[in-house]
Parts: C-alpha cells; sequence; structure tokens
C-alpha cells in the first residue's frame, strides 16, 4: 500500500527550471534508481519526494494522499530518508540516534516507551549493529554510521525508504554489504525503495527500474537492460562507455572509456 | 545510558540539592560572619512570620545577600539555558548566548541612557538595555531571514556584523563624550551584581521562566535539530518554527539577564558543555540539568567576586572567565585522552 505518483513537477531555485514535467509511478515493494550526471535534478527530485521542498507545478501522491497536504509527522510516518553524509558534532550515542526514529509516534514531551525501544532494536539487529549501540556516533567509520542510519531509518516504520547517494563515502566492500542489506529490506520487508546513486553499476546490479535523468528531464527510464545502454550513457553524461554483462549476474555492466586513445593500461598492450 | 524521566528526576534532584547547599553557604559568607545555623533561623522565621527583616543580621541576609543571590541564580540558570538552546541551534558546541550580538545591542542600550543623562543606577539603565538587545534581536532576525525560513549561517554572519557595528558606536561614544558615568559601563560591560533587588528579580523572572519552559518543551525537537535541519525535516518535525522558537526564546532569556547585571561570559559556554560530557547530549536532561548548574556556578562565582578582595568587589565576568577557563581546558583534555 505504499506507492508513489508523481505527476508532471516541475521545480526551480530563483530562476532556473532544476526539475522539469517529470512524472512517474512506483509501485509497493519495488526498487527504484535514479541516475544521471552531476546537476541533473536527482537530489532535488528526493527532497521534493519527503516533502522537504514543494515543486511549483504539478503534484506528489503517496497511497493517493497528496503530499503537500500531509502534516511532516504523517510524512515521516510512511517515508524515510537515509543522507549521504552528515557531519555530527554532538556526541549522540548509536542507541539515541536510532530511537530519534520513533519521533514522528511521539508526543511532543512524551518519552520513548517499550514498545519504541523493542522496534529501535530490532531495527539495529536487522543493520547488525546492536553491538555498538552505546558508541557515540560521531566516532564510528563511514559504513557503521550509514548502517545506523539505515537503522533509524527502519525505526521509523516507514513504508518508502528514500536514499540519497547512500555509498558515495564508502569502499567497495561496505558499497555491496550496504545494498545486500538494502535489497534483503525491500524483499523481506516489501519496503519500497527509491536510491539516487553516481554508481551506474551498482544501481544496474541491484534496482529493477532506472530513471536516468538528463537536465532535469526523464531521459528514459525502465528496467536496467533499458536504460543502461551505450547510447543513452553516451548521450546524458557525454562519455563512451562499453555495456557489457556482469558475468556473474547478467545485468548490464558499464566500463569507461578514456577519451584519448592510449596503448598505456589497455588490455592489448 | 539513555534519558528517561526517572533518570531527569535523579539528576535534577541531586543538582537542586548541590544548588540549596551553594545558595546556604553563600549567604553566610561576606564581611559580616554569619553561620549557616543563625542564616537558617533567620531564613525560617522570615518564611513562617513573613516579617520584615529583624536585627542587622536579619537585614544583611535577606535584604542584602538573598535578593543577590537569587538574582545571581537566576541569571545563571537563563545564560546556560540559551547557551544550550543557541548551541543546539547553530548546530555547534561553542556557541555561546551573546554570539547573535544579544550583547553588544543591550550594551549600546545601556551607553545610549546615560549618555542622555539616567543615573547609572536607575531602572532606565536595565530597561534601555533590554529594549537595546530586543532591537538588536529582531535586527538580526530579519537579515539572517531567507525567504520565510532562518538561514543559520546567514544569520550567524548578521549577528557578527550588526556586533561588530554596535560596538564600533559604543567606542565612539565612549572615546568621544567625557561622562563620568560611563566609566561605570567598563564595570558593567564585565558583570556586575551590586545593584541587586528584589524588584529586578520578580520583573525578570517571567521572562526568564518563560523562556526557559519554551525551549524545554521543544527539548526533543532541539536533539532532531542538532542533527543536520534535513534530518529533522525527515524525522517529521517542523524545523522553520523551531529555529525561531530557539533563537527567540534563547534571545529573550539573555536579554533579560543582560539587562540586569551586564555581560557574564563563559557561563553559557562552559555550563551546557559540562553538562554534556556528564550526561550526554540529549537536551531534555541537558535543560535543566544545566539550568541548576548554571545557577550554582554563578552563585558561587559571585560569592567569590565580593568576597575575595573584600571591601573591593570584583566583576563577576571575570571571575567567570579565571575560573571557567581552566576548568573549560581540563574538560577538553580530559576528553581526549
Amino acid at each position: 500500500m505504499a506507492n508513489i505518483d508523481v505527476k508532471e513537477i516541475s521545480f526551480r531555485y530563483a530562476t532556473h527550471w532544476v526539475i522539469e514535467d517529470l512524472s512517474f509511478h512506483a509501485e509497493e515493494g519495488e526498487f527504484w534508481g535514479i541516475i544521471g550526471p552531476n546537476g541533473s535534478g536527482k537530489t532535488t527530485l528526493l527532497k521534493i519526494l519527503y516533502g522537504l521542498i514543494n515543486p511549483q507545478r504539478g503534484r506528489v501522491f503517496i497511497d493517493g494522499g497528496e503530499l503537500r497536504r500531509m502534516k511532516r509527522t504523517d510524512i515521516a510516518k510512511k517515508i524515510a530518508v537515509v543522507p549521504e553524509e552528515t557531519q555530527i558534532s554532538f556526541p549522540f550515542t548509536c542507541l539515541e540516534v536510532v530511537l530519534m526514529g520513533r519521533s514522528p509516534y511521539l508526543g511532543r514531551l512524551q518519552f520513548e516507551g517499550r514498545d519504541d525501544f523493542e522496534i529501535a532494536e530490532r531495527a539495529m539487529s536487522l543493520t547488525d549493529t546492536l553491538r555498538f549501540s552505546k558508541r557515540p556516533v560521531n566516532e564510528l567509520s563511514g559504513g557503521e554510521r550509514q548502517r545506523i542510519f539505515i537503522a533509524r531509518a527502519l525505526a521509523q516504520e516507514p513504508e518508502i525508504i528514500l536514499l540519497d547517494e547512500p555509498t558515495s563515502n564508502l569502499d567497495i566492500g561496505h558499497q555491496v554489504e550496504f545494498y545486500d542489506l538494502i535489497s534483503r529490506l525491500n524483499r523481506e520487508e516489501k519496503l519500497t525503495i527509491l536510491t539516487v546513486s553516481h554508481d551506474i553499476n551498482l544501481a544496474s546490479e541491484y534496482c529493477r527500474k532506472i530513471i536516468l535523468l538528463k537536465g532535469g528531464r526523464i531521459f528514459k527510464m525502465g528496467s536496467p537492460r533499458e536504460v543502461v545502454v551505450e547510447e543513452s550513457i553516451r548521450q546524458v553524461y557525454g562519455s563512451r562507455v562499453l555495456v557489457d554483462e556482469n558475468p556473474v549476474t547478467k545485468s548490464p555492466r558499464i566500463t569507461l572509456l578514456r577519451k584519448e586513445p592510449s596503448n598505456i593500461g589497455s588490455p592489448e598492450a | 545510558m539513555i534519558v528517561s524521566p526517572k533518570k531527569i528526576i535523579t539528576v535534577c534532584s541531586l543538582f537542586f540539592c548541590l544548588l540549596l547547599g551553594v545558595m546556604l553557604t553563600s549567604l553566610s559568607l561576606g564581611a559580616a560572619k554569619i553561620g549557616v545555623a543563625q542564616v537558617l533561623r533567620i531564613l525560617i522565621h522570615h518564611a513562617v512570620y513573613f516579617d520584615s527583616p529583624v536585627g542587622p543580621e536579619g537585614l544583611i541576609i535577606l535584604s542584602v545577600r538573598l535578593p543577590r543571590i537569587l538574582l545571581a541564580g537566576l541569571v545563571g540558570a537563563a545564560l546556560a539555558v540559551a547557551g544550550c538552546s543557541f548551541q543546539a541551534l547553530l548546530r555547534n558546541p561553542l556557541a555561546d548566548p551573546y554570539i547573535l550580538g544579544v550583547s553588544s545591542g543591550s550594551a549600546l542600550g545601556a551607553v545610549l541612557a546615560i549618555l542622555v543623562g539616567l543615573s547609572a543606577t536607575s531602572f532606565a539603565i536595565p530597561l534601555a538595555s533590554f529594549c537595546g538587545a530586543m532591537i538588536t534581536v529582531m535586527l538580526v532576525f530579519h537579515v539572517g531571514k531567507v525567504g520565510r525560513g532562518l538561514h543559520t549561517n546567514t544569520l550567524l554572519l548578521a549577528g557578527v556584523i550588526i556586533s561588530s557595528f554596535f560596538s564600533a558606536i559604543i567606542m565612539f561614544l565612549i572615546s568621544v563624550v567625557q561622562n563620568e558615568d560611563l566609566s561605570k559601563i567598563v564595570f558593567w560591560l564585565m558583570g556586575d551584581f551590586s545593584f541587586s533587588n528584589y524588584h529586578f528579580i520578580l520583573i525578570i523572572l517571567p521572562y526568564i521562566a518563560g523562556g526557559i519552559g519554551a525551549i524545554y518543551s521543544n527539548a526533543r525537537g532541539l536533539n532532531l535539530i542538532v542533527m543536520g535541519e534535513e534530518t529533522a525535516v525527515q524525522l517529521g518535525s517542523d524545523v522553520e518554527r523551531l529555529k525561531k522558537m530557539a533563537y527567540i526564546f534563547a534571545s529573550l532569556v539573555t536579554a533579560a539577564a543582560v539587562s540586569v547585571c551586564g555581560l557574564i561570559g563563559f557561563v553559557g559556554l562552559i555550563i551546557p558543555h559540562s553538562v554534556r560530557m556528564l550526561f550526554g547530549p540529549d537536551h531534555r536532561l541537558l535543560i535543566p540539568a544545566s539550568t541548576l548548574v548554571g545557577a550554582c556556578f554563578l552563585i558561587g562565582s559571585d560569592t567569590i567576586a565580593r568576597t575575595i578582595a573584600a571591601p573591593t568587589e570584583l566583576p563577576v565576568g571575570a571571575v567567570t572567565a579565571t575560573f571557567g577557563a581552566p576548568f573549560f581546558i581540563y574538560l577538553l583534555k580530559r576528553r581526549k585522552v
């Protein structure tokens, strides 16, 4: 019961349109990736999807309800966001941070109850973070902190999770671990996932639907096989790539090609 | 350890007992030596019969020391909570209540009142200083507003700029105008409780109590704000309302405090910081604990200010800085290890 319906939205900062006439429909339990070059409107689109900013034209519906008419707390009960990277200068413990996910359910002066602690602990065990529940969140490594933020998102008991380049600061081991976890939550908890990603290979590996943005418009939308093709990538990113298949999973895989031909490091040399 | 109502009550009861102890000790210290037992007798007698003070000792305790101690406690609490609120709003543990220019506005107000011929001891000074502070608060607020939202970086810049502009005017006035009363402003700039009386307490109490109450009722919201404004929105809070609340009430509380006793540094910085190091950053405990610790700290500092070089009085701001700075360095160093 958690579908997202985006209808002809346009958004501008000052005079420059960042999102133009964009529509799509995501069904419950789907796993979507949003890719595109810098400045193509990926993060802006994400901010519109949880109501941080309102589009000047068009509308967004969550389960049939219009987003801009929903209360902030009601949005937070349906949609959780995992941020890209957050600087935190206050030493909250990980458990405290995860418990913050319960905020939309609590009254202003209400304290977390037994239920809230159980939900937070379950979220932490799903993300394998229980063992650092007492550590200050600002002392964790990047990968550990991202898992805490997923745990916080899960503690919101959302139906939709939005991710904003969640793995941009993680090494490849943690990237795969992160997306495996998200993918498992997508299957087992029936969560609708939308992730913004710079990494086309990760997106094509994990997402079932991909939106390729160019200049705030949808350039192409569909399965990874339909979107991740040499011609589209060249037109959108302006770079030559080779697309073949991941030999194990058969998802499309891109290989970057240098613009200037060179024999150094080429396989034939 | 997660903050629970039980933990808050335990910690606050402990600090409340400490506060009572500090107040009693402070009441008994001074030029006239009055034992703690005698102090208690006088207080109980007054509380029961509620008559005018009896004897010279009664007069010293009830009319001289008690109002000064109560005022110092109130100001200490106000500055500590304002510090918590500004630190959360600016997401910077090094912010203090004066960072957005309240201090320079209130100083300018006081200087102008003296220049137009009002006596340095009259009620006009606190009133003028309070008006100066509130005008600055509104000015900074309007400069810091971008569209319908508050932009914390712009706010910070606006505060710094308006603050240095007002300081320049103050320096100009002090150098150009020859006025004996104006030299008292220097004392005032370092903080001064020597004019304390019950009227001051009654006037600032509603502002400070109301301000602290308003900030405390948003304690969980402040927790979310320090995680980042976008995060706070994602977790369902109305960030713009929270930021305005934190800014306006912390400024109001600071303005009320500064207007009666001048600028007292360090309280708003080190009290929230120390409490955070002891009990963690959760504002639901941080705010009430800082209220009590701030009161204890300023009463203690003022007691030192009026007794250590008696009969000369030191500016209390000099004492808070002398004790505050090394203590702060100790806390910072200890945490690193």
